[in-house]
């Protein structure tokens, strides 16, 4: 069994292949090089280098589209475990193949990676859905999540356009960053320390504008008024807005 | 804050709620100057009800106050209920306050009629005006058209609103007449038309002049209520088909009727609402928007209902074997398409995998389709399978209707206590 440990970046999961390439050796399991290796095993340290990863992603771009290639990215962005090796195959399969795969969907790996993908954007969709911006004294709309995937860099874009007159903050309580956006540009900040109940994503009173909670009042009030209770279906509710995010959403907090 | 804004809230999306249009989509705005705001393409739902029912947009009412006395309505003249108005500075800082929270996708404005129609529609109107020009907004703002409102108002409402809409509200003029008597279909048509005339004429100039404001560009929409009078699906769909020929007309919602005012005996007292139906006729829906199917295939004067034991789209399979089992390795995707359990998702998998190699039904499990109904209706790349043309469409509609077996554990003793071999049982 040979073994490919690398630093856990997009750039090294691309070296990967290019060494495999290079050495005429193909790893049957490619793992980050903080994990522990089973017994038996040889293993090959990648060293990132940013030159190789860009040529392989040169070399795909010859065998398969843009989009195709975007998803790539994308779907290294679930942070799935063995999303490597599944990468690795559909690349070495895209690489080597005499036409474009990425249609291929009787191939079992194409099918799963565009499974993974659609796994990531629908995350990413959801980001868009349940955010809930709580307004600061200072003026700043600021806001906690906890997305399975890491979604946060896809979503970037989405607000910046959509708040671009006001300064927010989206902050992800898994993985310790978030983006800061200053009315100009769109920055990564990390809090050593934050303010934040961990039960409801919420800040301190003290810290909110002295109209936010009447606004997170009104807006519960509105979606009770708006249900109609003839029609009651929670299974349904459920479905669509999974109990995972109801824990930052203002309107199922007591 | 006006201290008296919740109980205003409360009573007017309580007015509003039983307006089932929430689409968001439609329509893209890119907030180009760093202003609030901007529209995807698509929708975003941004919470679900209880009723598991999608809220995107702030749906509200600017008054519930009404001169008009329609049977099925809970805001009708003669009922006695709160009865409140919102200040249009009121709504439009309500409504940017919940943008900015990302609470709402925007705003779908909708009223009770005071005075006459077009004061109502020009008070609407001033919402949007101030939401656009004043506040510099973005959002996706859908406006009801009011029954009987001019052409002038409509006009300025499209150049504000991304979507408009009229309701329809009963699938015969006869049953209109009796229930809602201040309305006519007249007075539905015309907006309609008003908002049509405006969408052609945008997309016209649009053509000419890259600036031409754009008018209403997500189009309109209506809605049905269904059950409240005793028009037959054949009646509403062929309605529905007739009001997707128009180009601007984007949806059409069907409304399952809930009996709010108990008292008037001029509709059925329905213990429950026709869910089902409305099921049905959603489905329905998607298969004349989505499915290539024509509306004479799903409904006709011999089959004037749905069936409500299963969807369209088999019962239409049922009533012609002949067409069927489909290869799914040869046919083309129209034909695809109508093969009960294949979905437009999977029929386009089907047919961009296919050129790399036949599929099995191995593959076409994992693309996501149902086999337990796509399996009667197609062959693949195996041996011959029990398909329709064998078992015979009764055999597959008991098959797949029939209820869930619970799960039994076949080690366990099954004691029926109502046998009577057993004394006392």
């Amino acid at each position: 069994m040979l073994y490919f440990k690398y630093d856990r970046t997009f750039d090294g999961l691309l070296t990967c292949i290019f060494d495999a390439f290079n050495r005429k050796e193909f790893p049957d399991n490619i793992v980050g090089e903080d994990m522990q290796l089973p017994l038996f095993t040889e293993s090959f340290k990648v060293v990132t280098d940013e030159v190789r990863a860009d040529r392989v992603l040169k070399a795909l771009r010859k065998k398969i589209s843009p989009s195709a290639t975007d998803m790539l990215f994308v779907s290294y962005l679930s942070e799935i475990e063995g999303i490597e090796m599944t990468l690795f195959r559909y690349i070495q399969k895209a690489l080597t193949a005499e036409f474009s795969i990425e249609m291929n969907f009787a191939d079992p790996d194409v099918l799963e990676l565009s499974k993974i993908y659609k796994k990531v954007t629908r995350e990413e969709e959801r980001m868009r859905q349940f955010v809930r911006f709580q307004k600061t004294t200072d003026g700043i709309f600021f806001a906690v999540m906890d997305p399975a995937h890491n979604v946060l860099p896809l979503s970037a874009r989405f607000f910046r356009t959509r708040y671009a007159d006001q300064q927010w903050i989206i902050y992800d309580i898994r993985r310790k960053y978030g983006f800061f956006y200053d009315l100009k540009t769109v920055e990564t900040v990390h809090f050593d320390h934050l303010d934040v109940s961990l039960e409801t994503g919420k800040l301190t009173a003290e810290k909110l504008d002295d109209y936010e909670l009447a606004f997170q009042g009104l807006w519960k009030d509105y979606l009770k008024a708006i249900t109609i209770n003839e029609r009651k279906n929670l299974k349904l509710q459920r479905q669509h807005l999974p109990k995972r995010f109801w824990k930052y959403l203002t309107e199922k907090q007591a | 804050m006006n201290p008296n804004i919740f109980d205003k809230l409360k009573t007017l999306a309580e007015a509003a709620k039983f307006d089932v249009s929430c689409a968001s989509s439609g329509t893209t705005r890119n907030n180009p100057g760093n202003n609030l705001g901007s529209a995807a393409g698509w929708g975003i739902c941004h919470s679900f009800t209880e009723d598991g029912r999608c809220v995107s947009l702030l749906k509200i009412m600017l008054t519930n106050h009404c001169i008009y006395d329609c049977a099925y309505c809970m805001n009708r003249r003669s009922n006695d209920v709160p009865r409140s108005t919102f200040a249009v500075s009121e709504l439009v800082e309500l409504t940017i306050e919940f943008y900015r929270r990302n609470y709402i996708e925007g705003l779908f404005l909708s009223s009770g009629i005071v005075r006459n129609a077009d004061y109502t529609m020009e008070r609407m109107v001033r919402v949007a005006k101030d939401l656009r020009l004043i506040h510099r907004y973005n959002g996706y703002i859908h406006l009801k058209s009011i029954p009987g409102a001019g052409r002038e108002l409509v006009a300025e409402a499209g150049l504000y609103a991304d979507r408009l809409s009229c309701n329809i509200e009963m699938p015969s003029e006869e049953s209109l007449r009796i229930i809602a008597p201040d309305k006519d279909y007249q007075s539905v048509y015309r907006p309609m038309h008003y908002i049509q005339q405006g969408f052609l004429q945008g997309a016209e100039d649009k053509k000419k002049y890259r600036h031409a404001p754009r008018f209403a560009p997500a189009g309109q929409s209506t809605q049905m209520i269904i059950g409240a009078s005793p028009d037959d699906d054949n009646r509403i769909l062929h309605l529905a088909n007739d009001l997707y020929q128009r180009p601007a007309m984007k949806r059409v919602y069907y409304s399952g009727y809930i009996h709010v005012n108990t008292y008037d005996t001029r509709l059925p007292a329905l213990t429950t609402p026709p869910l089902v139906r409305e099921n049905r006729l959603y489905q329905a829906d998607w298969l004349m928007r989505f499915y290539q199917f024509k509306v004479d295939e799903i409904v006709d004067e011999s089959h004037p209902n749905l069936d409500l034991e299963i969807d369209p789209k088999l019962s239409w399979a049922l009533r012609h074997p002949e067409t069927f089992p489909v290869n799914v390795n040869t046919a083309d995707y129209e034909t695809i398409l109508r093969i009960p359990g294949i979905g437009v998702k999977s029929a386009k998998l089907i047919v961009s995998s296919r050129r790399f190699g036949r599929l099995t039904s191995d593959n076409l499990k994992k693309m996501g389709v149902v086999m337990k109904r796509a399996a009667y209706f197609i062959t693949c790349n195996e041996l011959p399978t029990f398909t329709v043309q064998e078992a015979g469409p009764e055999y597959i509609r008991k098959a797949l209707t029939a209820p869930k077996k619970k799960k039994t554990d076949d080690r366990q003793l099954i004691i029926q206590f109502d046998n009577p071999l057993i004394p006392n049982s």
